[in-house]
């Protein structure tokens, strides 16, 4: 797949009432990525997502869309459309005139707009809804209609804020799958905005981690869970353990007074770097196979695995493991190479 | 920018139409002469004249009599009643609601005049009394009007909550219902003391001959023309508004600080 | 709350029954009374009340009350929502303040403030004096119709902005953004989503003032020079001046179903608003 960038960020700032939310924020999205902003409330994610659909306006920097400045179209004329985070549906409306909006700000014909209309009620499957009047839907139909409102005007991206936060577990996880689809069979560009680092390395192609107005990393899925660039994306995409610990040479790190063999490259000799491990990488093994050995503190059972807290000098490490472990006993650790994640101190 | 500038603009335009007559009185109770169209000169004249004046000052007495027990009466019976309402079943409330209402939009002449055959119907003596009781008469469905939607919003577990930790009922009303609906009970004071105090048809027609309030003292006093001593009263009354405004917002600001 | 919660209602259910219930229920009973009896006690039932409205002074008496109160509540709409809301758009701080402008006048007397249009209306008046200082012809505004409707609208201004407001500032503000996101621009965000949205508020408005401007007559005693009759003077005539309460009565109940009927009316227009259905645009 060759990848087309279709907007550019250049060194984005915003500052409100004196509080700089957007500290410089430069990132290209490529045509039909599905691309996730990350991060903690009040990191500027929902922030950078109005200035694209322009409803805010950034103190510096540029926005660039398909080679033209974003800036200076006001929203209503940008290829781009929202789903908003508690959807913004117009109560006074019914669906299909909710839905029908924005082709009727176009002056569409009213014979095209109800046959778009119904193609996208039927899509979200609730063609027999149409005439029903917002506030007697329940949540998950009211998600669907503004997604639907937002899709059926054909935008090149389309911005979604926290959809999915207002609705329960299952029907939440039916909706990723279903955004997943229906941004793959549309091929538009899908920037989606979220706290739940789960709902973010299923749904993305893309990942971007913001903390405190920057970017802390972009990356695969799979990249930003098995190489966080720092401890700030280590912790935030599930658990990890992070341990203080020194590079000996290449692909060697020394941390619990044992050396490791590892898969990084390129520090200093002697250079004190974290090493980050998933819990579920950690192997519980006879303390005389251990590469480090500790003490069990605590064995909860979670469903799928057992998690495990295991005491080594003061040091908490949690191991997720399929089998069990004696409280008190004193066990052996081992990791493999590649699943030692070295990342410099203090990023 | 001039969207900004034309709005600031329209805003200024309507105060000015709000205060130029409020503006006129209060320049006029200055003036030397009874004119209040021609400025002739500036004497405190009319303020000497408005001490000596015991009619004015009765009929001060009385609206501002009348105001503050309307008010205070129709806040408690106003809050207690709301609270007894909201647990009617459903028919009774709405018959209770609607009733409540009818004085809201009837006009003030029907509702004058139908309390004025009441009133004599029942053959009592026109005076205080009549005026009072037709005074909280409109002002009690204001109250109910503004507290009700409170009691609405409450978390219905607030008053279980108190009294599964052995409260009385009346004791959760008071600990916990009352003080979590209590912007509605000011509001409700608020706009019963408006209504009582600017009222003039009701009083008109319910106080009789011996009483009489500030609207009715204006009112007949209107036909021979009006002296500038209401001027004088009416300046009075602006700046004491203005002062406990001024000092209440100033304690709701040093509220707020402490908080 | 405890069920018996609900007795604390009771003694305001017996009070509204004396106050509000039988007055009511006197004024439907007098309006049927044949006058000429006298005596009220050995009364002979009677539409002639009703029938005697049905000439042309009082009918031309209800239709230009009609006419100047619909005026009135016209000019305090068109003046009322920009003002609701430009003070909508202010700071939340700055809004309390300006609202509290907006209801301060009503503290003082309303007939004195009434009163004051004269000395800036009158013919030797402040408005004049301004003029005759441009040297501009005097206006002779006071005692005319437009004098009646401008003491209206100042009188009844607040009760439209107040609802409107409250209207305004309900409105969630992604409900603007989104429309924008959809295309629409500044004169379709008002007029496809903000107005529908502040239809109910419009709706408060309109009745507050109507139902004031329709029956009120002080003002057009005051600003009218009393020459102008609105039916609320015609009643006022019945029971102090002439004391036929038997027609004042059946004036009142007329009054009483026209309020009724446009507060239905109105009503139902909102609830049509609201019922969604595809609505022709």
């Amino acid at each position: 797949m060759t990848k087309t960038p279709l907007i550019e960020i250049k060194n984005l700032t915003k500052e409100y009432d004196g509080d700089i939310i957007l500290k410089g924020i430069d990132l290209t999205i490529h045509e039909d990525e599905f691309v996730t902003l990350l991060g903690p409330s009040g990191c500027g994610k929902t922030t950078l997502l109005r200035i694209i659909g322009g409803f805010d306006t950034p103190t510096s920097g540029e926005v660039v869309f398909k080679g033209k400045d974003l800036i200076q179209i006001p929203s209503y004329k940008r290829e781009i459309n929202t789903v908003f985070q508690k959807y913004a549906l117009f109560p006074h409306l019914n669906v299909f005139d909710n839905i029908a909006f924005g082709l009727r700000m176009k002056k569409v014909p009213e014979s095209e707009i109800t046959e778009r209309v119904n193609r996208m009620l039927k899509m979200i499957k609730l063609t027999d809804f149409a005439n029903r009047r917002i506030d007697s839907l329940s949540g998950g139909q009211q998600q669907r209609i503004a997604i639907a409102r937002a899709l059926v005007n054909r935008p090149k991206v389309l911005l979604l804020d926290e959809p999915l936060g207002a609705l329960d577990l299952k029907l939440r996880q039916d909706m990723q799958y279903e955004l997943k689809e229906i941004q793959r069979e549309m091929g538009i560009t899908f920037i989606f905005v979220t706290h739940d680092q789960e709902e973010a390395l299923t749904m993305s192609d893309t990942i971007v981690v913001l903390n405190d107005g920057l970017i802390q990393q972009i990356g695969t899925p799979v990249d930003i869970y098995n190489e966080p660039r720092n401890r700030f994306v280590a912790n935030f995409i599930g658990e990890s353990n992070i341990v203080d610990a020194v590079m000996i040479e290449d692909y060697k790190v020394k941390f619990e007074g044992h050396v490791f063999e590892c898969v990084d490259r390129g520090y200093n000799p002697n250079e004190a770097v974290e090493v980050v491990i998933r819990p579920e990488d950690l192997q519980i093994v006879d303390k005389e196979k251990g590469a480090f050995t500790g003490v069990v503190d605590s064995v909860i059972f979670k469903g799928v695995h057992y998690e495990i807290i295991v005491m080594v000098e003061g040091r908490e490490y949690i191991v997720h493991s399929t089998q069990s472990a004696e409280v008190g006993s004193v066990v052996g650790m081992i990791v493999a190479p590649a699943d030692i994640h070295v990342m410099e101190v203090g990023i | 920018m001039v969207n900004k500038w034309l709005s600031r603009c329209y805003l200024a335009i309507m105060f000015l139409f709000l205060y130029a007559p409020i503006a006129v009185l209060i320049v006029f109770s200055f003036n030397e002469s009874k004119s209040s169209g021609k400025w002739t000169g500036f004497s405190l004249h009319w303020y000497e004249e408005l001490l000596q004046d015991s009619q004015m000052q009765t009929a001060l007495f009385y609206t501002i009599i009348v105001a503050t027990l309307a008010t205070a009466i129709s806040t408690v019976v106003g809050t207690f009643t709301s609270i007894g309402i909201f647990k009617l079943t459903k028919k009774t409330k709405a018959f209770v609601l609607n009733v409540n209402y009818l004085p809201v939009i009837s006009p003030d002449i029907v509702l004058a005049v139908a309390l004025m055959m009441l009133f004599k119907t029942l053959k009592m003596k026109f005076g205080f009394t009549t005026m009072l009781l037709a005074h909280i008469m409109f002002c009690i469905p204001y109250v109910v009007l503004s507290v009700l939607p409170r009691l609405y919003a409450m978390n219905p577990n607030l008053a279980e909550a108190a009294m599964d930790l052995g409260a009385t009922p009346m004791q959760a009303i008071r600990k916990v219902v009352i003080p979590e609906i209590l912007p509605g009970i000011m509001a409700g004071a608020l706009m019963a003391f408006t209504m009582s105090i600017d009222d003039f048809v009701i009083s008109y027609f319910t106080a009789g001959n011996g009483v009489t309030n500030l609207s009715i003292e204006v009112y007949s006093m209107a036909k021979r023309g009006i002296r500038p001593t209401v001027n004088a009263l009416a300046t009075i009354m602006v700046s004491f508004i203005l002062v406990s405004v001024l000092i209440s917002n100033n304690l709701s600001i040093k509220k707020k600080r402490e908080v | 709350m405890h069920e018996s919660t609900k007795r604390l209602s009771y003694p305001y259910i017996v009070w509204i029954s004396i106050i509000i219930i039988i007055p009511m229920l006197l004024i439907f009973l007098y309006s049927l009374i044949d006058p000429s009896d006298g005596n009220p006690m050995a009364f002979r039932l009677t539409i002639d009340n009703y029938v005697k409205f049905f000439s042309p002074i009082y009918i031309s008496t209800l239709a230009r009350s009609l006419w100047i109160a619909v005026w009135s509540t016209l000019a305090c709409l068109l003046l009322g929502y920009p003002l609701a809301w430009v003070i909508a758009q202010c700071h939340p701080k700055k809004q309390s303040s300006l609202l509290l402008l907006f209801i301060m006048p009503m503290w003082i007397n309303m007939l004195l403030r009434t009163y004051a249009w004269i000395s800036i209306l009158g013919k030797n008046g402040i408005l004049n004096n301004i003029l005759e200082f441009f040297h501009l012809a005097p206006v002779d505004i006071m005692y005319t119709d437009f004098a009646i409707i401008l003491g209206m609208v100042y009188n009844f201004l607040p009760f439209m902005v107040l609802p409107i407001h409250t209207a305004i500032a309900k409105v969630d503000k992604n409900l603007i953004d989104a429309a924008r996101d959809l295309g629409a621009n500044n004169r379709q965000v008002f007029s496809k989503v903000v107005f529908p949205l502040t239809l109910p508020g419009i709706i408060t408005g309109v009745i507050m003032v109507f139902l004031p401007a329709v029956s009120t007559f002080v003002i057009p005693q005051l600003l009218g020079g009393g020459q102008f009759m609105m039916i609320g003077n015609l009643i006022e005539k019945q029971f102090l001046l002439t004391g036929n309460w038997y027609f004042g009565s059946a004036l009142s109940m007329i009054l009483m179903i026209f309020i009724l009927l446009s507060i239905w009316l109105m009503k139902r227009f909102d609830s049509d608003g609201q019922a969604g259905g595809a609505l022709p645009w």
